[in-house]
């Protein structure tokens, strides 16, 4: 196929590909994302391969390998289309007997199915299991449908309308109004309006603008831009050319981590189709608007997803955050008014063209439209991507959505926000996550992290592990965000090891105020989170910590103690033999003789656990 | 002529000037260390907070980093800024306990204890002003920041020799901790911190050595000198 010249050829060659795809033909879909892979949904496609290739001979079983559904926890997953079974944790010797069962004649496989974790019963239906049942999955909903590599999958599903849409129907300042309209907040975390952003770009003054897509993705346990650039790229790209139409650029960037070889790879071959069939480069579908995009891969810096650090690095400098007192769209990339979103934004974007802002408005609050990729990971029963739409409470999200904690244990608090992000409470399992209420609570949106902790977790040492990362992570040329994160993480060891004050609780405080007040970038300007929204929802955690000298999570290992329980102890000496300091002494119990009951010197003890994992008896208690 | 407020008072700045520079042309006293007027402003040590206050809203910025703008009202002591450069010097007294001049704006600050782990092995300040000058004023570029976070050094490339510093000693001059020092023996002269030992040219005349081979080349190739330009030394050229 070349390059299409107009939006009627475009329409046309949809057409094609629609009429050659028989919708009620059968065809299996295994997640590619990166969950699954990690649980070897590369040798279940292999099997189906194999199976199909032995056992269709031709009558058309189409195999599909598609990006992240989201449900990682039951990976590897596969859907049967049309009737959308799901079948979960599916390994390769299973491809036999679904192709022949359900494929071939339309039964079911039993065992392969999603089990209800409280009900107990089978659920065939992808839609039907509850962990999707209560997302709203716009913008995520085709990964599991459409062929990453393949733009004929994302055409089928109607791509690219909104681009053609916008290039001969719509001005740019229409574009713009509409995005605006809609509300559009940036999905990277700062939840600036992205209309007025495109706008104070297009009116900045300079013949030569960019765009970029932000997908410098670096929070601990967050995905969902991974992801979508791995199973949807070209929703990301079509998101782009609207925006560059809209502002007036002619060059755009992709910055990539290059830890993400897999979206790497995506994004690369769907800039290259694009480019074929005419959607990017010069004269998009004979419009006369030229853009076309690189990708700029990143090097693994958390500080490079700030966006001024992002274009120093695709300058070819260091990843460092500069002053914003000139705005980027004024000022940015090379000096020239620069555009910058993330990953889901610019993929909300062709949705709100398409289907307009008077139906994205529908969803959401008033201050935060649309939808969010939510990345649930932590104590949680489901753990994997979710999309929902703002407002929707946190205990939905974790008790419908995420199916509770597992274990029976009680929910503590929900992280978001990413590493700088903060802690919510149990108490406030009630709050619909939005922008504006999460900053309120005095945690934020981020990207998109939301880390479930229950009983066993302990806060002091949640704020240590952030503070741990941040003060790696800061790019360490503000005095107050480089010394305020290592010294607060220093205070934070302090407190975990037994050598706490309570006119540390202060110093934490006063640090995390000048840590945000005084640093130059948002890295900075988040960074005490983790530390000010512990304590002030688990002071009493802290104080725990420095007044008794003890955790109540039993976590922080240097409190620990250990006491064997003399009335319980059998006198068995299997501790003893486990201690690696030998800090417990006593005498076996034999036939012949009597025996000691074993005790631990607590001055050789190095709380090593060994002993406590070694009974049989539960006779050794924590403390 | 760009008007603005510093405390109350009303001042000009320049199109293209920092607040710094112009409260400090003006008399103000706003405390700073990795700030000087012959490089570009860096933001680095975040001493010279203020508060600006344009159209209505306020907010505490670097005074180095911030161009003078129309309107702007800037507040070098309020409550807000004297609180946060006084947590911010305590941090840098605790990198660097020993210095006189560190301990002397402490105490002008009124910073009497510092409530961290003093940092005995450690010196440097991170504010980079060497390799600034090093990079803008004489143009070797020798030395960068290396790591990030906590972990951050100034250093020469791969930790080793600075092969591009030709010892003019701008780095010595222009470092407010002093930590970089350079010292002369014999025929030769060695930046230490940098581990750079350079070979002195003896002046024909006197015959004292005036200045590494190394930088009088550089200089030469750079300015386009005839070749015997550096034979005779400084004061002997009267």
């Amino acid at each position: 196929m070349g390059r299409l010249s107009s939006p009627q050829e475009l329409e046309k060659y949809r057409e094609g590909i629609r009429r050659r795809r028989d919708p009620h033909q059968a065809f299996i879909t295994v997640c590619g994302g990166t969950g699954c892979h990690a649980s070897g949904c590369h040798a279940v496609v292999d099997a189906f391969k194999k199976v199909i290739q032995e056992k269709a001979k031709g009558n058309g079983v189409g195999l599909r390998v598609t990006g992240c559904h989201g449900f990682c926890e039951r990976g590897p997953l596969v859907v049967l289309h049309p009737q959308k079974v799901l079948y979960q944790r599916v390994k390769p010797e299973d491809a036999p007997k679904i192709f022949e069962e359900t494929v071939l004649n339309g039964k079911i496989v039993e065992s392969l199915l999603y089990e209800h974790p409280t009900t107990g019963e089978k659920i065939v239906s992808e839609e039907e299991v509850p962990f999707y049942k209560k997302q709203m999955r716009i913008i995520f909903g085709n990964n599991g449908s459409i062929d990453p590599a393949q733009i004929e999958d994302y055409l089928a599903v109607g791509g690219y309308q909104a681009l053609c849409k916008a290039l001969f129907s719509m001005k740019p300042e229409e574009v713009i109004r509409e995005v605006k309209k809609a509300n559009l907040r940036g999905r990277g975390g700062g939840g600036f309006p992205a209309g007025l952003k495109w706008e104070q770009c297009r009116n900045a003054p300079g013949e030569i603008k960019y765009v970029i897509c932000n997908a410098d993705e670096g929070d601990p346990g967050a995905y969902m831009d991974r992801s979508l650039l791995e199973g949807n790229p070209h929703s990301v790209l079509e998101g782009m050319i609207i925006g560059a139409y809209a502002i007036g650029a002619h060059e755009g960037y992709v910055f990539v981590r290059h830890e993400y070889p897999l979206a790497v790879v995506n994004i690369g071959i769907a800039i290259q189709q694009a480019r074929e069939l005419g959607l990017l480069g010069k004269e998009i579908l004979g419009s006369g608007f030229s853009f076309d995009v690189q990708i700029s891969r990143g090097g693994g810096a958390f500080v490079a997803g700030e966006s001024t650090a992002l274009m120093a690095t695709i300058e070819g400098n260091v990843g460092e955050p500069r002053a914003k007192h000139i705005h980027t769209v004024i000022s940015g990339l090379w000096d020239r008014p620069t555009n910058l979103n993330n990953v889901e934004t610019w993929a909300n974007v062709p949705l709100i063209i398409d289907r307009g802002a008077d139906w994205y408005t529908q969803i959401g609050t008033e201050g935060s439209k649309g939808t969010k990729i939510f990345s649930l990971v932590g104590k949680v029963n489901n753990t994997g991507l979710v999309e929902v739409p703002m407002g929707i409470t946190l205990r939905e999200i974790v008790y419908d959505i995420g199916g509770g904690i597992p274990g029976g244990k009680k929910l503590k608090a929900v992280q978001t926000g990413g590493p700088s992000g903060g802690c919510i409470p149990e108490s406030l399992i009630d709050l619909p996550v939005d922008f504006d209420r999460l900053t309120e609570v005095g945690s934020m949106m981020g990207s998109g992290g939301m880390i479930v902790m229950d009983e066993s977790t302990c806060m002091v040492d949640v704020a240590k592990y952030f503070m741990n990362f941040l003060k790696d992570e800061s790019c360490g040329k503000c005095t107050s965000c480089r010394e305020g994160t290592r010294r607060m993480h220093e205070i934070l060891m302090e407190i975990t090891e037994g050598r706490g004050t309570l006119d540390h609780l202060d110093l934490l405080e006063e640090l995390g105020w000048v840590t945000a007040e005084a640093s130059l970038c948002a890295l900075g300007g988040t960074a005490p989170n983790p530390v000010l929204s512990t304590l002030r929802y688990f002071r009493d955690e802290y104080k725990e910590h420095i007044l008794n000298k003890r955790c109540p999570a039993k976590v922080c290992r240097a409190l620990l103690k250990y006491r064997i329980l003399s009335d319980v102890c059998t006198m068995c000496g299997r501790c003893a033999k486990a201690c690696p300091v030998e800090a417990i002494s006593g005498k076996v119990k034999t036939k012949k003789e009597k025996g000691i009951p074993f005790k631990i010197d607590e001055q050789k003890c190095i709380k090593c656990g060994m002993c406590f994992e070694s009974c049989k008896f539960e006779a050794i208690e924590v403390q | 002529m760009i008007p603005i407020t510093i405390d109350g008072q009303p001042v000009e700045g320049k199109e293209g000037e920092n607040i710094l520079q112009v409260a400090l042309d003006a008399g103000f006293d706003i405390p700073h260390l990795c700030y000087n007027e012959n490089v570009k402003p860096y933001g680095a040590c975040r001493l010279c907070l203020v508060e600006v206050v344009r159209r209505g809203r306020s907010r505490m910025t670097t005074a180095c980093t911030y161009p003078v703008m129309e309107g702007i009202e800037v507040l070098t002591q309020s409550e807000k800024v004297l609180r946060a450069r006084r947590m911010i010097m305590e941090l840098i007294l605790a990198m660097c306990p020993g210095d006189k001049l560190i301990q002397d704006m402490a105490k002008q600050m009124g910073v009497e204890q510092v409530r961290f782990k003093k940092d005995d092995n450690k010196d440097c300040i991170l504010c980079g002003l060497c390799a600034r000058v090093c990079d803008e004023v004489v143009g070797a570029h020798a030395i960068s920041f290396a790591f990030r976070g906590d972990r951050r050094e100034m250093v020469p490339p791969f930790l080793g020799e600075a092969m591009n510093c030709i010892a003019c000693g701008a780095c010595v001059v222009v470092c407010p901790v002093d930590v970089i020092r350079m010292k002369e023996e014999g025929d030769e002269r060695t930046i230490i911190r940098w581990k750079r030992t350079l070979k002195m040219k003896q002046c024909k005349v006197c015959g004292n050595y005036f200045a590494p081979w190394f930088q009088l080349e550089k200089f030469k190739e750079r300015a386009k000198l005839p070749k015997d330009f550096f034979d005779v030394c400084f004061t002997c050229r009267g």
